[in-house]
């Protein structure tokens, strides 16, 4: 029997906090291949709130793309349990409830930037207006607007991952989940990126889940910071972020910025066994 | 050093070529050009090509004019030498000698000279440097043709063996509306029809295929017996199964270009990666619009080499299954009466149509392919 203050206390506390977008309970994963199976990930438990910008951090291996791609139902878990706004993962994916970024642009080539960007609104039939409205509006987002017309090849990488997230983000998802979108360009554009994600963040309030193995860049971004190591997959430290929300650049010199990192590393230093 | 780089640019191919026309030019001077005894000087239209040769090459030897000009001025040359040496070799046929063999080889070099020249112009204006590049193969096709009229009536080789591309033209406009028919026959009909059902037919299968995993397994080795059928076997059976007119040439053709363009489809269809096909997972994307919008312009580079093989097997099949019954018009019949007969002139024409048909529908493809697979890095890249 619950007690009436008891009561009280869930009441509240259901007010207080809506549910999380995102909630991970005691999550498994493993494969099985040839060589015997292998502990992807391992006992997962994480909550992730609206309007959160959370990192994954680690080293390879650690699990932490498996652990978003779980999240998009582009794998299944093993063990545990998990909602995406409420709901399983493949419910939210066909209810189109996030955009994903890969590690690569993955732009058609035989497409133009904006026919690139219509193309998850061809699939979801929208009307020609409609796509158009949202093809304009994402593409002046991500500062592309005037290469409606180019092809992918014709762009730098930098642009051609700026293309890729106004595709993510024309599904207009409240949920944006982002496999190491940077990993392949270099610190300059990465900065610059990094900067206009943060603005877009601000912006729209989305949640962003983002995948990253660059401390200053996960320390940066996040308001909350997942640490995860490897062998088998699990997470090693959760770091809640007191970094205001509206960041520049220059936040990375301050002693704030550097404390936390430092955690980050003393995180990834710990989970990591250089035995093998 | 200046020295060094300025002997290399004159000892180059051009200069070589050049050095060479200059011999047979000489040569020419000192020997007979046709039997009995007529030398070079006997025959005024042999003398004006010589002429023509000898400017040429002392010209180039020198090192004149080494510009773009001068390389059109060469090319007529050596087209005028063309022009006086073949009349000529027409009165004297199989009396050919050396004096004569000289200016050929002359007349060769110059062509090649010539070629060589237009390959390294450097245009800027694009649609020129397209009608260059299609100069190019049509100038050497030309050179070609000339050295076998050359050879052919220099040597007094007999028609049965290998008559001379002018006599084998003179067929050709002469019989033109039984080309006509035998064209219509065999390509028209046969190889067009054909080629469509057993391309696009192909296509569905493979479609199949990959909507049906268990068709995999039965369908593609079936495939491949059929694409291992011998044509001498199959084109009596299609003939008795399809009667004498061109439908059984078109089922010849349809199983001929069925198994590559199975085959091709099949590949290509698995050729979209992994990331791109999480993307639209993504998406919600269900299996029409994946394939739609993914998985067959992907697959469209594949789908395109088995058109282009299939273009010229298809040629081939409806020709040789004419070889086992048909009515009495078709390109396949005509070769095998007419070299049953001796008029290999007309089976020439033939070839020479079957040929040019072959290399347009080719063409076509390769047109068409160009605009689809425009994204295409084998493609984007040659455009520059």
């Amino acid at each position: 029997m619950l007690t009436a203050s008891e009561i009280e206390d869930g009441l509240e506390d259901a007010m207080r906090k809506p549910d999380p977008v995102i909630d991970i309970d005691n999550l498994s994963l493993t494969f099985e291949t040839n060589d015997g199976p292998v502990h992807a990930l391992s006992d997962i438990d994480l909550k992730i709130e609206e309007g959160d910008f959370v990192s994954f951090i680690g080293p390879s291996g650690c699990g932490k793309t498996t652990l978003l791609r779980v999240i998009a139902d582009l794998e299944q878990p093993t063990a545990g349990s998990i909602t995406v706004n409420g709901v399983s993962p493949e419910a939210a994916r066909l209810a189109r409830a996030y955009g994903y970024v890969f590690q690569a642009a993955a732009l058609y080539p035989w497409r133009t930037i904006a026919k690139n960007v219509a193309l998850p609104l061809e699939i979801m039939g929208l009307s020609r207006d409609e796509q158009n409205r949202r093809i304009a509006r994402n593409m002046e987002l991500v500062n592309l607007s005037g290469f409606e017309k180019k092809f992918p090849w014709q762009l730098s990488g930098g642009m051609q991952q700026r293309a890729s997230i106004a595709r993510a983000l024309a599904v207009e998802p409240d949920l944006l989940l982002m496999d190491e979108p940077f990993g392949a360009l270099d610190e300059i554009v990465r900065d610059h990126l990094n900067e206009q994600l943060l603005q877009l963040w601000a912006k729209t309030n989305k949640t962003v889940v983002f995948v990253t193995h660059s401390i200053p860049e996960a320390v940066f971004l996040s308001s909350k910071i997942v640490v995860l190591c490897p062998r088998p997959g699990r997470i090693y430290d959760v770091i809640e972020s007191d970094l205001p929300r509206e960041r520049t650049l220059d936040i990375r010199e301050t002693p704030q910025f550097l404390k936390i990192a430092h955690r980050v590393r003393e995180g990834l230093k710990a989970g990591h066994s250089y035995e093998d | 050093m200046s020295s060094l780089v300025d002997i290399r640019s004159r000892f180059d191919t051009a200069a070589l070529l050049a050095g060479g026309i200059l011999l047979c030019v000489v040569i020419a001077v000192f020997s007979t050009a046709f039997e009995p005894d007529r030398t070079v000087f006997d025959t005024p239209r042999l003398a004006l090509g010589f002429g023509f040769l000898a400017i040429l090459g002392v010209r180039y030897s020198l090192g004149f004019a080494r510009h773009m000009a001068g390389d059109v001025a060469l090319g007529v040359v050596a087209a005028l030498s063309a022009w006086m040496l073949i009349p000529v070799v027409h009165q004297h046929v199989g009396e050919a000698a050396s004096g004569f063999w000289a200016l050929a080889v002359a007349y060769w070099l110059a062509s090649w000279l010539f070629v060589e020249r237009m390959a390294a112009w450097k245009l800027t204006n694009p649609s020129l440097t397209r009608a260059v590049n299609l100069a190019i193969p049509i100038v050497f096709g030309i050179t070609l043709l000339v050295l076998w009229e050359l050879a052919a009536k220099g040597f007094g080789i007999p028609k049965v063996l290998l008559p001379a591309p002018s006599e084998i033209w003179v067929r050709l406009t002469g019989s033109v509306p039984i080309l006509w028919a035998d064209f219509q026959q065999t390509f028209l009909k046969a190889v067009l029809i054909g080629y469509a059902l057993g391309c696009g037919s192909a296509f569905l299968t493979a479609i199949a295929i990959d909507r049906v995993p268990f068709l995999r397994r039965g369908l593609l080795p079936i495939g491949n017996l059929v694409s291992a059928l011998p044509i001498i076997g199959v084109a009596p059976i299609m003939v008795m199964w399809f009667g004498f007119d061109w439908p059984s040439k078109a089922a010849v053709v349809i199983i001929m270009t069925f198994f590559p363009m199975l085959v091709n489809t099949v590949s290509g269809l698995a050729a979209a990666d992994a990331m791109q096909k999480d993307l639209m997972r993504t998406y919600a994307s269900n299996y029409w619009q994946t394939l739609i919008k993914l998985r067959l312009p992907m697959a469209m580079p594949f789908i395109f080499n088995a058109l282009k093989i299939n273009s010229t097997l298809a040629l081939i099949g409806a020709i040789v299954a004419e070889f086992f019954g048909t009515p009495i018009v078709g390109m396949g019949f005509r070769i095998s009466t007419e070299v049953g007969r001796m008029n290999v002139d007309m089976v020439w024409a033939e070839i020479a149509i079957a040929a040019l048909a072959g290399s347009l529908f080719y063409g076509i493809v390769a047109l068409l392919e160009r605009a689809v697979t425009f994204w295409h890095p084998s493609i984007r890249g040659s455009r520059g």
